[in-house]
C-alpha cells in the first residue's frame, strides 16, 4: 500500500496540487449546473407565462406560488407542514420498529420465513393504497387512517430489507462466534445486525420517501390538514397556484427528511466505528493497510 | 504425554437431495499435549469437516471425539477455532475484537483481561489495540485473531486453513509468527492444510488423508533436530535436507492427479 501523504507540513507536489484544482473545479462545476438548472426552469416557467405562451390558471407560475406562500402564512401554513411531518415521522418509526422485529423474528426461523416468503411477496406486490378504504373503516377517519397507511407502505420492504441483509451476513464472520459457542441471541447482537448497519440505513432512506407517499395518499382519502389535504383542496376548487405551492413544499419536506436521515446515519456510523468516516472525497478507500 | 483429543472411528455422511456422500470414513487419531499435528489431504477429501466435528460444530454420522476424556456434544468450550479469514468485526477496535470470545463465554474478569494484555503486548499488538482492523495489515489481523482465539484458553486450537487467505510472502512470515506464539504459549494445536510444504515446516506429526472418501493413509511422525535445544523454525525447516524427503513421501501418497475430464 502507499501512503496517502497528508502529514502537516509536508509540501505538496505540483501533480498532486494540479488533481486537486481539477477536481474541486468539477465539483463546482457540477454544482453550478445543479442550481443553474433549477434557476432556468423557474425563469422560463415564469416568462412563459407572462408571454402568455401557457395558461397561468392551468399552469400556474412562480411568482403567483410565491404569493400564495406568502398568504398562506395567515393560513397556517406550519400547521399543515406540521401535521404532515408529524404523520410521517410517527409512521416511518412505526415502520422502522416493526419491519426490524418481524425481520428478526424470521431470521431466527428458518421454518418461519419460508411459510411466510410468498406472503411477503404478494403483500409486497399488493399496491398498500386500496387499502385505503379498508383502513378508514378499521382504524376510523383521522391521522390514526394516515399513519396506518403509511405504516403499510413502508412495512413490507422494510421486513424484506432487513431479512435479506441479515440472510446475506458473511458465514464467515457467524461460523467465527459459533466456535465460541455463541447462542443465536448473542449471534444475532455481536454480528448480524451490526454488519447489517449499512441495510438498515438504506431500508430507512427508501422508507422516509414511501412514508410520505403513505401520508399524502392517505390525506388525499381523509384528513382535515396537511400537505395532502391542502393539494386535493386546491384541485377541487382549482387553484392551481394551491396545488403548484403545495407541491413545491412537499417537495422541500421531502429533501430535508431524507436529508435528516443521511445525517443520523453519518452520525451513528461514526459513533459506532471510524473506518466509513474515515474515507472522505479526498481519499480512496483503504484496503488492506499500510505495511 | 497426556492425550489430549481422542478421535473414534469417525465417519461422516452427508444427506444431499440426490443421495449420500460419505466425506469421512473410519477416522481415528489422538492429539497430545503442546502437540502441533497436521492433516494433509487433497480437496474435498472433507478436511474441514473433520475439524468442525472435533470443534463440535458437526455432529459425526458415527463414532466419537474425546477432549479431555469428555465426549463432545455441542460446541466445545474446550477447543479454540481459527477460520481461514481472520474474520475480525470491522466495526470493534482490535481490543474489542480480542475479547469478543471471552464477552460470549461471559468471562471477562480482571484476570482474563490481564491476559488478553498480557498476550497483546507480547505479541506487539498493544500499540494497535485501539485502531481498527481496516487499519492493520494482513499479517497483524491474523495475529490478532489468533490472539483472540488463545484469549480463551483453549486446551486445543483447531487452524482451518488459516493462512490460506493471504499472499505468498505474508503467508511464510505470518506461518514464522504463529509458530513462535503457538511454542511459546504451548498450545495442542490440530491444524488442517492442503499446502504440504507448510504441514512439513510447522507439524510434529501429519496424517495424510485419502480422496473423498477421507480416509487415513499415513501419518508421519516428522524429524528435525533441534539446533541448541530449540527446535527449527519452519523457515529454517524448508532448508533442511529431511523437508524434500517429507515432501516427496507425502506428495506421492496424496497421489495428484490432473484428470482429464
Amino acid at each position: 500500500m502507499w501512503k496517502i501523504s497528508k502529514e502537516p507540513g509536508r509540501t505538496v507536489s505540483a501533480e498532486r496540487q494540479i488533481y486537486l484544482a481539477r477536481r474541486r473545479r468539477d465539483r463546482v462545476l457540477v454544482r453550478i449546473c445543479q442550481l443553474s438548472g433549477v434557476v432556468v426552469l423557474f425563469a422560463l416557467w415564469e416568462l412563459l407565462g407572462r408571454l402568455g405562451i401557457i395558461d397561468t390558471f392551468i399552469m400556474s407560475q412562480p411568482s403567483r406560488m410565491l404569493e400564495t406562500l406568502f398568504h398562506l402564512r395567515e393560513n397556517q401554513l406550519l400547521t399543515h407542514v406540521g401535521v404532515t411531518c408529524l404523520e410521517t415521522l410517527v409512521g416511518f418509526s412505526l415502520g422502522f420498529l416493526l419491519g426490524n422485529l418481524l425481520a428478526t423474528l424470521l431470521w431466527w426461523s428458518d421454518f418461519l420465513s419460508r411459510v411466510a416468503a410468498p406472503y411477503l411477496v404478494v403483500l409486497n406486490a399488493l399496491p398498500k393504497i386500496a387499502l385505503g378504504p379498508v383502513i378508514i373503516i378499521w382504524v376510523g377517519a383521522g391521522m390514526q387512517a394516515i399513519i396506518v397507511m403509511a405504516l403499510a407502505i413502508s412495512l413490507i420492504v422494510t421486513v424484506l430489507e432487513m431479512l435479506n441483509g441479515f440472510c446475506s451476513t458473511d458465514p464467515e464472520l457467524i461460523k467465527m462466534v459459533r466456535t465460541f459457542g455463541a447462542s443465536k441471541w448473542q449471534t444475532f447482537q455481536t454480528v448480524v445486525y451490526p454488519a447489517n448497519l449499512h441495510t438498515l440505513f438504506n431500508s430507512l432512506k427508501v422508507n422516509i420517501g414511501l412514508s410520505l407517499v403513505g401520508v399524502i395518499a392517505g390525506e388525499f382519502l381523509v384528513s382535515k390538514a396537511g400537505l395532502g389535504y391542502l393539494i386535493v383542496y386546491g384541485g377541487q376548487v382549482f387553484q392551481m397556484d394551491l396545488v403548484m405551492t403545495s407541491v413545491l413544499i412537499l417537495l422541500v419536506v421531502a429533501a430535508l427528511l431524507y436529508w435528516g436521515v443521511s445525517l443520523l446515519e453519518r452520525f451513528v456510523i461514526r459513533a459506532v466505528s471510524h473506518i466509513h468516516s474515515r474515507r472522505g472525497p479526498e481519499e480512496p478507500a483503504p484496503s488492506g493497510g499500510n505495511r | 504425554m497426556r492425550e489430549i483429543v481422542r478421535l473414534e472411528n469417525l465417519d461422516e455422511i452427508y444427506q444431499a437431495e440426490n443421495g449420500e456422500i460419505t466425506a469421512l470414513e473410519g477416522i481415528s487419531f489422538s492429539v497430545y499435549e503442546g502437540e502441533l499435528l497436521g492433516i494433509v489431504g487433497p480437496s474435498g477429501c472433507g478436511k474441514s469437516t473433520l475439524l468442525s466435528i472435533v470443534s463440535g460444530l458437526v455432529q459425526p454420522t458415527h463414532g466419537t471425539v474425546w477432549i479431555g476424556g469428555e465426549p463432545v456434544n455441542g460446541v466445545s468450550d474446550k477447543i479454540g477455532y481459527m477460520l481461514q479469514k481472520d474474520s475480525l468485526l470491522e466495526w470493534r477496535s482490535i481490543y474489542r475484537n480480542v475479547l469478543l470470545g471471552l464477552e460470549i463465554r461471559g468471562l471477562v474478569c480482571e484476570e482474563t483481561v490481564r491476559y488478553v494484555d498480557h498476550l497483546l503486548t507480547t505479541y506487539g499488538l498493544h500499540d494497535f489495540r485501539d485502531k481498527y482492523p481496516s487499519q492493520l495489515s494482513g499479517g497483524m489481523r491474523q495475529r490478532a485473531a489468533l490472539i483472540r482465539t488463545l484469549a480463551v484458553r483453549p486446551d486445543l486450537l483447531l487452524l482451518d486453513e488459516a493462512f490460506s487467505a493471504l499472499d505468498y510472502q505474508t503467508r511464510l512470515a505470518v506461518t514464522e509468527d504463529v509458530c513462535r506464539i503457538l511454542q511459546q504459549e504451548r498450545v495442542t494445536t490440530l491444524m488442517v492444510t492442503h499446502d504440504i510444504s507448510e504441514a512439513i515446516s510447522m507439524c510434529d506429526r501429519v496424517v495424510v488423508l485419502s480422496a473423498r472418501p477421507g480416509r487415513i493413509r499415513q501419518i508421519h511422525t516428522l524429524r528435525f533436530p533441534t539446533g541448541d535445544g530449540q527446535p527449527l523454525s519452519p523457515l529454517e525447516r524448508r532448508s533442511h535436507e529431511n523437508f524434500k524427503t517429507y515432501f516427496n513421501t507425502i506428495w506421492k501418497e496424496l497421489d495428484v492427479h490432473v484428470e482429464d475430464q
